[in-house]
């Protein structure tokens, strides 16, 4: 069975991929880093993940989500986080990325935030 | 007490937090113990497997758990040409927050209470955790 589930839905400009699983070290990462990589390819560059349904994330897939970040901000876009669980909450706070990424908790007001 | 010997490949580090989730579980540990001690499991794990044993197959990753007295007892090994945990860099300096690797360490300092690495005689690198109750 896969690590993670990736579904992806367009709200207007904005591409919204719902994350179901684990974000570890392996599979769950590196389907994340795919996904990531063709939405740039394909010019959309303005991304919000929604984490609600990551119930686990490793060191490695926080180095995914600062790898994604990087990666959309260099093509001139913005990555944005959705629906941080409290455990995922935790360790960015740990590692002080809560300062680095913009976070929301309901999806309106993520949306919202890319105008 | 649970002992495993596991190759050096990425699915190992799967292989041994699933054994840690089903013996934690069985000894009774709460939620919060159980999710430190998966946490500090995958990444020592993955951490042996990368960075010691550099994903060489005839290499074991050897993994105990134990629930005694004194708390969650983990120690992992790996048979690797070792390094120095000082020379790892914090990566909450603002220097180095953006940097996509290097946090497996802190994670484990932050779930554990105990936290200490030892140079067998015969090399390696074992890491001792101690979650406390």
């Amino acid at each position: 069975m896969a690590d993670i589930t990736i579904t992806e839905r367009q709200a207007g400009d904005v591409t919204i991929l719902d994350l179901v699983g684990k974000v570890t070290i392996g599979e769950g990462s590196v389907a994340l880093r795919n996904t990531i990589r063709r939405l740039l390819g394909e010019g959309k560059n303005k991304i919000l993940l929604n984490l609600g349904g990551v119930g686990y994330i490793d060191s490695s897939g926080i180095g995914e989500l600062v790898s994604s970040f990087t990666a959309v901000k260099k093509e001139g876009g913005v990555l944005k986080l959705l629906s941080l669980t409290q455990k995922i909450q935790d360790l960015l706070a740990i590692t002080k990325l809560l300062t680095v990424f913009d976070t929301f908790d309901d999806e309106p007001s993520a949306l919202s935030s890319y105008n | 007490m649970r002992h495993i010997e596991l190759p050096s490949r990425i699915e190992s580090v799967d292989e041994a937090a699933v054994m840690a989730d089903e013996y934690a579980k069985s000894c009774g540990c709460s939620d919060e113990i159980t999710f430190a001690v998966d946490l500090a499991i995958r990444e020592s794990v993955a951490n042996a497997v990368k960075h010691g044993n550099k994903f060489d197959e005839s290499k074991m990753v050897h993994l105990t758990l134990n629930n005694g007295p004194e708390g969650f007892v983990i120690t992992v090994r790996d048979f690797g040409s070792g390094f120095s945990v000082d020379d790892v860099a914090d990566p909450t300096n603002p220097e180095n927050i953006m940097k996509t690797n290097g946090r497996g360490l802190l994670f484990m300092r932050s779930f554990m209470d105990e936290v200490a690495w030892e140079k067998p005689v015969d090399g390696g690198l074992l890491v001792k955790m101690l979650k406390k109750r």
